[in-house]
């Protein structure tokens, strides 16, 4: 109640918000998620790719590189539920995972002002430019990862390859 | 008309009869329960009594004695050689091959994909010059 000399009662209930005695953990992801396993992406724009794991993040979901110079994917979130674990390892001990947490993720903020007619219906420049940070970034990061995939004979080969099921594979017997 | 009578061809279950138990390990006949269980023994498997349904004749054959003890099974099945006759066949290589695809992981798998695509090619380059 906010305050105590209140005089009056209130002609109605007033829903008060519920106070929670517990605190969200996070998530226990399964054993078979070790930082530096390939990972077969199963949903989303860039499923069936077969992309690195190298770090989870405070909001529950894996940070993954395909890395982009092999496969296209980027340094990107994704949801552990929608992922398989292969056997394969990559070592990223040389990888530099540190700055990377849920704010270097997060969307810009876009300005809220209406925008004029004109602007609306602007198609000419829609294309959203890509940060230089980013970029180089990617780049970093990139780098150390290839030095070990190339170590491996044909894993570059493998992890630009995408995952589907042939006829005839069971994937429930499938090991991966 | 003549005619002559010949034994029969097919695999008998019978004491000393090396069988295999789910598809997989191999065991000998100790003992015929009734017309459907036998009592098996081997190094792999537990002595047990099992139905025949569960259980696959091979032609090797191992000469033991009516209800042997396990130790003796073990001592005659060593001595015989079954294991490796059995290894030497192709019935158990090709159960061999079918294990080793089972256990390959995605990136096996993709290997083999490659080889194959390479011996297809250099095939096909061979065909052609030929």
């Amino acid at each position: 109640m906010s305050s105590v000399n209140q005089k009056w009662y209130q002609s109605e209930d007033v829903p008060v918000p519920k106070q929670a005695r517990k605190t969200a953990k996070p998530q226990k992801l399964r054993a078979s998620l070790v930082p530096g396993t390939v990972l077969i992406l199963l949903a989303g724009r860039f499923r069936g790719k077969r992309v690195v794991y190298l770090k989870n993040l405070e909001d529950n979901t894996l940070l993954v590189s395909g890395p982009f110079k092999i496969n296209g994917v980027p340094l990107r979130r994704v949801n552990a539920r929608y992922v398989i674990a292969t056997s394969t390892k990559v070592s990223i001990d040389s990888v530099d995972v540190s700055k990377f947490n849920v704010e270097y993720f997060a969307r810009e903020k876009s300005s809220k002002g209406k925008k004029s007619e004109q602007e609306f219906f602007d198609e000419s420049n829609t294309k959203k430019e890509i940060k230089a940070e980013r970029v180089s970034d990617q780049k970093q990061v990139d780098g150390a990862l290839l030095n070990e995939i190339k170590k491996t004979p044909l894993l570059k080969q493998y992890l630009s390859a995408s995952f589907s099921l042939k006829s005839g594979d069971r994937p429930h017997l499938l090991k991966f | 008309m003549s005619s002559t009578v010949k034994a029969a061809h097919w695999r008998f279950v019978e004491v000393g009869r090396i069988v295999l138990v789910n598809n997989k390990d191999l065991g000998t006949i100790v003992e015929i329960i009734d017309q459907k269980r036998a009592l098996i023994d081997g190094p792999k498997v537990q002595r047990q009594a099992i139905s025949l349904n569960k259980v696959v004749l091979t032609p090797h054959k191992i000469s033991l004695p009516r209800g042997s003890r396990t130790a003796t099974v073990l001592k005659k099945f060593e001595s015989s050689d079954v294991a490796s006759k059995w290894e030497a066949s192709s019935w158990a290589k090709k159960l061999a091959t079918k294990e080793r695809r089972r256990e390959l992981s995605d990136f096996d798998r993709f290997k083999v994909m490659v080889l194959k695509k390479q011996r297809r090619y250099n095939l096909k380059k061979a065909v052609k010059s030929a």
